[in-house]
């Protein structure tokens, strides 16, 4: 009907046209806008309720509600799947993964952003090509060489030790962030200004203690950016955990990934959501406490996490 | 932008606040400079300079460094990874994965997912930026909110929910479809070498289309208000806008994107794939890094994964230098 008043009037098109187009137009945009939306929240809330639902509710409609708050498979997962043990695994991983990172690339970012030293050019160019090495490449060369060791350390160990041990997972996880750890907290000590560092060597402060004291607690907005991003990528991996730690000992994701694979084959849908309810819950916590910091520090770093 | 007031190097998106920024850090850079001078010639700092370093750069070169030139150190040589026999065999492997079609095919799936991923990706995320910043739609930020949660789920855990969406008899898709009385839309998503990889490359775009968003977004806000204002006394409808300012003033943050989107689409389709599919069925949703995987790791020809390991390198590291040298524009200041 439009059309037709249009064309044979188009006088009228451009007082009455611009307005109702645009009045459709925003409507447009609202409905593709929460279309989108809704397409990953619902998702993510549905596995919320169906890890509530029994095992015959699972076949039939994917859109009834649980009849009732089948607890359960939490029990379940928690216990003969054991992902309370391995959830257990995965924050210890996760955090000792943390310090050994910061411990490590707080003091070498420091040094690059303020010391003069022979070979910083290459030490900074070094770091800045392996930002572009993803681990994906190289995660069967480190498994085969934590094996070698692990070989020529027979005697000592004869269960080995490299391969199947948390905390080697941990300094793997750390190793492997340390570029873009450093990348984040050079660029940030080199915006605080000079003139407090100062300040504090003529007080007579240690060059140690100018780092700790002075400048870290300085460098906190960036330090926590950091852990974030780091944080998300120790918590969420699974093909560095799952290359190494083979045995039992696993971290959540793997556990989960396990869980996965089992259902496929014996359709026990209530532990799967189950689990992927406990693993997804503390990260969506976290991340509607810190989004803001997340967004934003995404935004203005511009790296890919 | 509180986090980190200046824009490391490297990075495209300058915004406006920075931008009034800039005189200051630049007067603490020189500062930051003539002090490194100063602190640098103080004696006895080669001691705490190199305690400081060295752990950082010892498991940098152990765990990144050597694993890196391993990789193409073995793709010389046929070794099974454990047996002590290495024979050095030139550029065998190479020769021999023209005729692998299992390759050729994943290598075709890889590309089919960076084409059709990038665009679907950037073309909705472009689009969604631009409505949410310059339409200042109501309740924006709880939509960003929303939008941005896939890119803080693991893998493992999209790719369950992802098949919980395509599982064909009490899936979400199947089950919608059937409650809408669209049986004849039904598929088996996962199961169909025909559309395996559209579900995949749907999943991919599910999982970063609110960080490529989020992204564009920064870039957009620090556009100057003025030019919008004064486009629209002209008369410049919306899209003409989106096209005659938005897009040539973000343009560096879209280059920058670019090279996300050929990384990510080698990288995130291995660890979805991995997850969801395995591969499968019958290697029709194979990619690159999954077969590398497959050969080093559980088929145990660690020389010949290498080698797919090398292509797989020099091939994302050749298209990311392709599309940066073709994107290439004057930058342009407002």
């Amino acid at each position: 009907m439009t059309t037709i008043n249009s064309s044979s009037r188009p006088r009228l098109r451009p007082r009455t046209g611009p307005r109702t187009s645009l009045r459709t137009g925003r409507t447009l945009t609202y409905a593709l806008v929460i279309a989108l939306a809704l397409a990953i929240a619902v998702p993510v809330a549905w596995v919320l309720i169906a890890s509530l639902k029994q095992r015959s509710e699972f076949f039939g409609s994917p859109w009834t509600l649980p009849e009732s708050l089948h607890f359960q498979n939490y029990v379940d997962a928690f216990t003969d799947a054991h992902m309370g043990q391995y959830f257990l695994t995965s924050v210890l991983v996760t955090l000792l993964g943390l310090v050994l990172v910061l411990a490590v690339s707080v003091p070498a970012a420091y040094v690059i952003a303020r010391y003069e030293f022979r070979g910083r050019r290459v030490v900074e160019v070094a770091l800045m090509a392996g930002l572009f090495v993803n681990v994906n490449y190289i995660v069967v060369p480190i498994f085969l060489m934590l094996v070698d060791w692990d070989r020529a350390l027979i005697d000592v160990f004869p269960g080995g030790f490299f391969i199947d041990n948390p905390a080697v997972l941990s300094l793997v996880y750390a190793a492997t962030s340390i570029p873009f750890t450093i990348y984040l907290l050079t660029a940030y000590f080199r915006t605080i200004p000079v003139e407090y560092e100062e300040a504090a060597a003529l007080d007579g402060a240690s060059r140690f203690r100018i780092m700790t004291q002075v400048m870290l607690p300085m460098a906190r907005p960036a330090v926590t950016t950091v852990i974030l991003f780091d944080f998300l990528a120790y918590w969420n991996d699974f093909i560095i955990s799952l290359t190494l730690l083979p045995g039992d000992n696993k971290t959540l994701q793997v556990g989960l990934l396990n869980l996965f694979t089992a259902q496929k084959a014996a359709a026990d849908y209530g532990r799967l959501y189950a689990g992927m309810v406990i693993v997804i819950v503390p990260v969506l916590l976290l991340y509607a406490v810190i989004q803001r910091r997340l967004i934003e520090g995404m935004a203005s770093g511009g790296v890919k996490g | 932008m509180t986090t980190l007031s200046t824009p490391p190097p490297g990075s495209t998106n300058r915004t406006s606040d920075t931008a009034a920024k800039e005189p200051s850090t630049r007067r603490s850079r020189r500062g930051a400079r003539s002090a490194s001078a100063r602190l640098g010639r103080r004696r006895g700092n080669t001691g705490f300079v190199l305690a400081c370093l060295l752990p950082a750069l010892v498991l940098f070169a152990v765990f990144m460094v050597y694993p890196t030139m391993n990789v193409f150190r073995t793709s010389l040589y046929t070794w099974g990874g454990f047996s002590p026999d290495k024979d050095f065999v030139g550029l065998d492997n190479f020769r021999q994965l023209l005729d692998d079609d299992q390759f050729v095919r994943a290598f075709q799936n890889t590309v089919a997912l960076m084409v059709v991923v990038t665009v679907v990706t950037m073309g909705m995320g472009l689009f969604l930026a631009a409505i949410m910043t310059r339409q200042r739609l109501r309740g924006r930020n709880l939509y960003r909110f929303v939008l941005y949660i896939p890119n803080v789920l693991s893998v493992v855990v999209i790719a369950a929910i992802f098949s919980a969406v395509y599982d064909q008899d009490n899936g979400l898709l199947n089950g919608t479809l059937r409650l809408l009385s669209l049986d004849g839309l039904q598929q088996v998503w996962l199961g169909n070498q025909d559309i395996v990889l559209y579900s995949v490359a749907i999943a991919m775009v599910w999982q970063s289309l609110g960080y490529y968003m989020v992204l564009y977004m920064a870039g957009m806000a620090s556009i100057p208000e003025e030019l919008y204002e004064a486009s629209a006394l002209d008369g410049a409808s919306a899209t003409r806008q989106f096209f005659s300012i938005t897009l040539p003033l973000i343009w560096q943050s879209l280059r920058t994107t670019l090279t996300f989107f050929v990384m990510s689409a080698v990288n995130l389709s291995f660890v979805l794939v991995r997850a969801m599919t395995g591969g499968g069925p019958d290697g029709s949703s194979d990619v690159l890094l999954n077969y590398m995987y497959r050969q080093a790791y559980t088929n145990s020809s660690y020389g010949y994964g290498m080698a797919i390991g090398v292509v797989i390198f020099a091939f994302s590291f050749l298209v990311s230098l392709l599309v940066n040298r073709a994107t290439k524009r004057e930058p342009l200041q407002f």
